[in-house]
């Protein structure tokens, strides 16, 4: 699309038919063949490629379990124990999708704050970032219903404190918690709907990546310095300078990835998951998925129920108006002197959100975690607006292919 | 804790919370080392055999195994023949050919006989607590081999507990009660056991010194018992485990080796632009 080559030569007298019908051919050499990517991609660059597999991953293996799980109360914690012990690799195929959803958000987090570092929200990216945004609420929705399929304690006592949260919401409340229960409790309604969501939403999912692949093939990527690329000398054909650069990533991502599922399948889960769901007995602490903890935290920091969760929902809803509260004219944080050092306290800021969530709420995790959610949203809403005013960035180099290879050489 | 530290695995600081907080044990639990431990650990199936005889024996009188059939017994080494009289030695419910209820010798194929026909009659006949199912208890607890190996010997006099285990009781009392000045007392009916959250148990004692006579001759006082029946609980919660970290091997290694090859690749093509 930003390329202005033409259609390549095609030999094959089949390819050619086909694409003189369906440019489908023409199509792939622009955007993944010659599309002009900038030469200066760090490794951070990978995880938008990284994140695309795992999503992959994830929808063939869950594809694959549907056709082995029972989604009723009374089976479907068995049918997850008989995937593990009788049907063929269905051990390995579970952890691959459990450890699947954790290393797609890992992936995902590295991505957003990629994003954030270099200022790939900035114009003309808003949209992309918008898009994005709207994948990670889809993605958040996606993985806290399949937590719900294995019907284990925390599945059922998770699900009901987290629906139980849109009763909070004034007139609207109650009836949108009865229609995601499917009656007046978390039961058999509730999984079935789950499960059919569970389904639906990872192919909603591809449509938005699809858009967002799209917006970023119409402005091009941003990249480490941020500034657009000024002609011919300043990108690299994606095949195959990214293609194998990606690619290596993607493995290197992989390795990691499948040591926890071969070794240590069970680090990111609950114990307490793996006891079939009983409404009597309440587990001694209800804990999200670790990805959901900052989320969890914010929620709770809030001592008003409703305000808990304007806040957690506002946590997210805040990213989406991220580039019009960001008032900095230059984009990458490397040559934003006192940005570099908000961005890195966010990171923190984050992470120990993430250490409230996990702990219960009582002793000085609850001024932590007041004192982190109010930060959080000072960076957004107040240092972010100010510090584009009152910072003074440092000189940008005049090209990519300047910064890259040295003033003297072009 | 100390499951994510021996596993050696990233720990993000926030990850190590849920374990933590799920915890809640007594004291610290007791040390040992089993076999199944460790990236490559394996199952020590003599050991599993002879857990499963502490299960069959002592355990399975108010514990199921739901999750397990008596063909799973092939895969710790039993014979053909000895799973068949295993399974043949209960008497399991079944409909026969006219559609009356009737009980018939199990087969390998059945799944492991539960003592109650229900929760109710389970709970009825314990004291008001279920005994649960042992199918995944390795699996369902923190730091699960360990905790099941501490209970089974955390059975104690309470007159003999130290002043400084007797702070801890109390601060559980405290904790529970919100009273500054509860101290820890027994409920009728319940024992005290330093590992179990709480320290009060509804499940009396069940495995002494001598209690179950190995035909191998291996020794069988509480910490060996207790061992080998944590050995056939860990290899009933995780039965493909060998087999996920056999293949986990493989699939390290040759990614290992793509990895390197992508990186060659990689270096060779950008080797003329940089």
């Amino acid at each position: 699309m930003s390329s202005s080559q033409g259609a390549p030569a095609f030999t094959n007298p089949i390819v050619k038919w086909i694409d003189r019908r369906l440019p489908i051919f023409t199509f792939m050499h622009h955007e993944y063949g010659v599309f002009p990517t900038p030469r200066n991609f760090n490794y951070w660059w990978s995880f938008g490629g990284i994140a695309m597999v795992m999503l992959i991953t994830m929808i063939v293996t869950g594809i694959v379990l549907a056709m082995n799980y029972t989604p009723h109360v009374d089976f479907a914690f068995d049918s997850v124990e008989r995937i593990m012990r009788d049907v063929n690799y269905g051990w390995l195929l579970r952890y691959l999708h459990v450890n699947g959803a954790s290393f797609f958000f890992i992936a995902v987090f590295i991505h957003i704050f990629r994003g954030l570092y270099y200022g790939s929200y900035k114009n003309p990216r808003e949209l992309l970032w918008i898009l994005g945004v709207v994948i990670l609420l889809l993605m958040m929705a996606t993985a806290f219903m399949g937590y719900v399929l294995p019907w284990g304690q925390m599945s059922f006592w998770g699900a009901t404190v987290i629906t139980n949260l849109f009763s909070a919401l004034p007139v609207i409340g109650d009836p949108i918690v009865t229609l995601l229960w499917g009656g007046f409790s978390v039961d058999n309604p509730t999984l079935n709907r789950f499960f059919s969501l569970h389904y639906l939403l990872p192919f909603v999912i591809v449509g938005v990546v699809v858009l967002h692949v799209t917006a970023m093939h119409v402005a091009g990527s941003n990249n480490p310095i941020g500034i657009d690329p000024k002609g011919p000398q300043d990108t690299l054909p994606f095949s195959p300078y990214y293609v194998t650069k990606d690619g290596f990533a993607v493995v290197a991502f992989l390795l990691v990835y499948l040591a926890f599922v071969f070794f240590a399948p069970d680090f990111f889960g609950e114990p307490e998951n793996y006891v079939k769901a009983d409404r009597l007995v309440t587990p001694p602490h209800i804990v999200p998925e670790w990805y959901f903890l900052p989320f969890y935290a914010i929620l709770r920091a809030v001592p008003d129920k409703l305000g808990g969760v304007l806040a957690m929902f506002g946590a997210i809803l805040v990213l989406f108006v991220l580039p019009w509260l960001d008032t900095a004219r230059v984009r990458s944080a490397r040559f934003r002197p006192i940005y570099k050092w908000f961005f890195w306290l966010l990171v923190v800021d984050c992470f120990v959100l993430g250490y409230c969530g996990a702990n219960p709420p009582e002793g000085y995790f609850i001024p932590l975690s007041r004192v982190a959610t109010l930060y959080y949203f000072a960076h957004f809403l107040v240092i972010l607006p100010v510090l584009g005013k009152i910072e003074r960035p440092l000189p940008l180099p005049n090209s990519i292919a300047e910064s890259v290879l040295g003033g003297a050489r072009k | 804790m100390r499951k994510i530290l021996t596993r050696g695995a990233l720990t993000l600081a926030f990850l190590a919370g849920p374990a933590l907080a799920a915890g809640g044990g007594g004291f610290k639990l007791l040390d040992t080392h089993f076999k199944f431990e460790g990236p490559l650990g394996t199952y020590d199936y003599a050991a599993v055999q002879r857990g499963f005889q502490v299960y069959k024996e002592k355990c399975a009188a108010c514990h199921s195994m739901s999750l397990l059939s008596y063909r799973n017994l092939r895969d710790i080494g039993l014979s053909e023949a000895a799973v068949k009289a295993i399974a043949a030695d209960v008497m399991v419910d079944d409909i026969d050919d006219k559609g009356a209820k009737v009980e018939r010798p199990g087969r390998p194929s059945d799944r492991f006989r539960s003592p109650f026909a229900n929760e109710a009659a389970a709970r009825a006949a314990n004291n008001g607590a279920s005994p649960p199912d042992l199918s995944l208890i390795v699996k369902a607890r923190v730091d699960g081999a360990r905790y099941v190996y501490s209970l089974m010997q955390g059975y104690d006099d309470m007159a003999k507990a130290s002043a400084a285990d007797r702070a801890i009781m109390d601060g559980y009392a405290k904790k529970a009660t919100g009273d500054a000045k509860a101290t820890f007392a027994m409920a009728t009916g319940r024992n005290f056991n330093t590992h179990f959250p709480g320290m009060q148990i509804a499940m009396p004692q069940p495995l002494r010194d001598g209690d179950v006579t190995y035909v191998d001759g291996t020794k069988n006082d509480l910490p060996q018992l207790s061992k080998d029946l944590v050995s056939f609980l860990a290899w009933a919660s995780e039965p493909k485990m060998e087999e996920r970290k056999n293949t986990g091997v493989k699939v390290i290694i040759f990614m290992l080796i793509l990895a390197g090859l992508m990186y060659a690749v990689k270096r060779k093509v950008w080797a003329g632009v940089h």
